[in-house]
């Protein structure tokens, strides 16, 4: 039998290769912020734990290599994750002397260059196995489920990111809600007002051009900008307008920071409904007027339906980009996860911007694969019903 | 609206964007209103001009290797040998734009040091993403009787490439290069948060010490130039696609 290989499969053994054998695989510091120690694999675990996880990444790394039945790809790579996940863990109290509490352990390159060999070719094998939105979004609790177990379980709290973490837990939390409120707040206005406007726009051909011009314009002042402008206009507000104050309305902190989100949210939304409502099949539409529909009737029985995959769509990167956005809050003293983040960056520490970073990102891609999959369904029940 | 107006308000910009990035000494009573204090209206921690040249040379630099890399990595899945890369490049992508440009360059940090490289780094990231899906829409939603044309004429494989694909492409390429410019333009502001030199070091300056004077003129000169830039790209964008006889959006 000829050997044969996967292409992408060379790309991942290559990586997993020299991320395994050449690159560190964790970091030793004495405190937090002095250069570290690189540890390779077998330095960083306990005698029995090294061999075995060379040996689960060699395993690993040759199924990905040759042409192997999509099951044992997935297995492999499911297999080759957690075991990375439960070992760096092993690896953070391995290092650490008993007793101190100033050396920090973080995971080195080596660690995710392999955390990245892996997932590609997990996110390879789901590709092809193409699941269906809910197998989707089931995948995803899993992942999390996982995740969730091992933080409470306590496995990674020898490492860096949560030693920092333990430090400002009270922080997080608030930080982690205001972040969210913030994204999720201003999505939700800007699509009362947005969806609104932008029927309008649909409508009235002359609004048209120029909403969307303005609308343009604005998300080409740079965030960190239009957070600063926002400051004098909101501060005015404040002490002008009796009960703003009393609103939690201020110059500086979260209010300008949401009505500056709330602006870049308009965009997508407004764009999307409007591009949305044109899609709509003329013959969708004339068939409603020939039924004797009303205006109003049309819009909600017949456009709106149709255009709502398209409308979701604006949605989506509207909140994807608001979570990003919100990090950026902090600069203003809008908190958020930002707060840790710019922190960090202060201090030249990075497990603290790790600590802002990492949720934001889980809170991106968990909300990209969400919308993504709600999209897909309303999209294909649409093609059923419309065929 | 008359059809010289849009012109005559560019070049209006142009030259206010030009007399303020050069004499911005003409333009402080306009600002003065906005200090408090007596604080310096004018940025003087350094010259407009040349943060603003920095600002578009950071932005040139990493278009140009996002330009690069994303458009060979389109050609790449879409021959027949890097076929089995399509799905997965498009899932990556996907994953790719929910990394929020903050995050992006705080961890570059640590990799690279502080300065223009992180931004470099994030920024090129970022202008991967739009750039390649564009060149991959344009490359695979060819007129096929174009391609079977091309390959009865007798063309080679590189020759249908560089001569018919690319060419046809071209409009839909410039779209998604002209979606990176403009989010990197606005994205190398937060740069300056990791010590990158670009006009966002007026912004955060105005930010740290309470100067709207000096956040508003940094944020306007960036919305000016994006503004500007944009303009530019979508008329190149028109006349190649008149010139590929392909509707573009």
């Amino acid at each position: 039998m000829r050997i044969r290989f996967d292409k992408l499969g060379v790309v991942i053994a290559a990586i997993a290769a020299y991320a395994a054998f050449l690159a560190p695989f964790a970091t030793f510091r004495a405190n937090r912020i002095v250069p570290g120690e690189a540890r390779s694999i077998l330095e960083a675990l306990p005698t029995t734990a090294g061999p075995i996880l060379l040996a689960i990444l060699v395993a690993g790394a040759l199924i990905a290599l040759l042409k192997t039945p999509l099951v044992l790809r997935l297995g492999a790579s499911v297999v080759a994750l957690a075991a990375l996940a439960i070992l760096i863990g092993v690896a953070g109290s391995f290092l650490t002397p008993v007793g101190n509490t100033f050396a920090r352990v973080s995971p080195a390159s080596g660690f995710w260059l392999l955390i990245f060999a892996f997932t590609l070719l997990l996110a390879d094998v789901l590709t092809r196995l193409n699941p269906s939105p809910w197998a989707r979004v089931g995948v995803l609790v899993v992942a999390a489920v996982a995740i969730g177990l091992l933080l409470i379980s306590g496995q990674w709290n020898s490492l860096s990111i949560l030693k920092e973490y333990a430090n400002r837990a009270d922080s997080f939390w608030a930080e982690g809600s205001k972040h969210i409120t913030l994204a999720l707040g201003s999505l939700a206005v800007a699509a009362v007002v947005g969806l609104p406007l932008g029927i309008l726009c649909h409508r009235v051909e002359k609004l048209r051009a120029g909403v969307l011009n303005v609308l343009n314009i604005i998300q080409t002042i740079p965030s960190i900008a239009l957070f600063g402008l926002l400051i004098a206009p909101l501060g005015w507000v404040a002490t002008h307008v009796p009960g703003a104050a009393e609103l939690g309305i201020r110059g500086i902190g979260t209010a300008p920071a949401f009505v500056a989100l709330f602006l870049y949210s308009l965009l997508p939304v407004v764009a999307n409904t409007v591009v949305g409502l044109a899609g709509v099949p003329r013959a969708a539409n004339d068939a409603a007027r020939g039924m004797g529909m009303t205006d109003r009737q049309r819009l909600f029985g017949v456009e709106f339906p149709l255009a709502f995959p398209v409308i979701l769509t604006g949605i989506r990167i509207v909140l994807v980009q608001n979570i990003g956005l919100a990090t950026i809050a902090a600069l203003i003293g809008g908190g958020g996860f930002g707060v840790f983040v710019f922190q960090g960056v202060g201090q030249t520490a990075m497990d603290l911007v790790l600590l802002g970073a990492v949720p934001t990102v889980a809170l991106a891609f968990v909300a990209a694969i969400i919308l993504d999959a709600v999209i897909e369904m309303t999209a294909t029940k649409r093609r059923v019903e419309t065929a | 609206m008359k059809a010289w107006l849009p012109s005559l308000l560019r070049l209006l910009l142009v030259v206010l964007l030009v007399a303020f990035v050069t004499n911005p000494g003409w333009f402080e009573p306009l600002l003065k209103p906005l200090t408090e204090n007596g604080a310096p209206a004018i940025y003087n921690q350094g010259s407009l001009l040349t943060l603003t040249l920095l600002h578009l040379r950071t932005v040139l630099i990493a278009t140009v290797a996002a330009t690069l890399v994303a458009v060979a990595l389109a050609i790449l899945v879409t021959r027949p040998a890097g076929a089995e890369f399509l799905p997965l490049s498009r899932s990556l992508v996907n994953i790719g734009q929910t990394f929020p440009p903050v995050a992006v360059l705080a961890l570059a940090v640590p990799a690279v040091g502080f300065g223009e490289k992180p931004t470099l780094i994030a920024l090129f990231l970022y202008g991967l993403l739009p750039i390649f899906e564009n060149a991959l829409t344009g490359l695979t939603t060819l007129p096929a009787n174009v391609i079977e044309a091309a390959r009865g004429a007798g063309m080679t494989g590189w020759q249908r490439l560089t001569k018919v694909e690319l060419p046809l492409s071209a409009p839909i390429i410039l779209g998604g290069i002209r979606l990176s410019v403009v989010i990197s333009l606005a994205t190398a502001t937060i740069g300056s948060t990791v010590a990158a030199k670009t006009l966002g070091e007026v912004i955060i300056a105005g930010l740290l010490s309470n100067n709207l004077a000096f956040v508003l003129q940094g944020g306007l000169i960036v919305a000016a130039l994006a503004v500007l830039i944009y303009d530019g790209l979508s008329a190149i964008e028109r006349y190649t696609a008149r010139r590929m006889g392909r509707e573009t959006e």
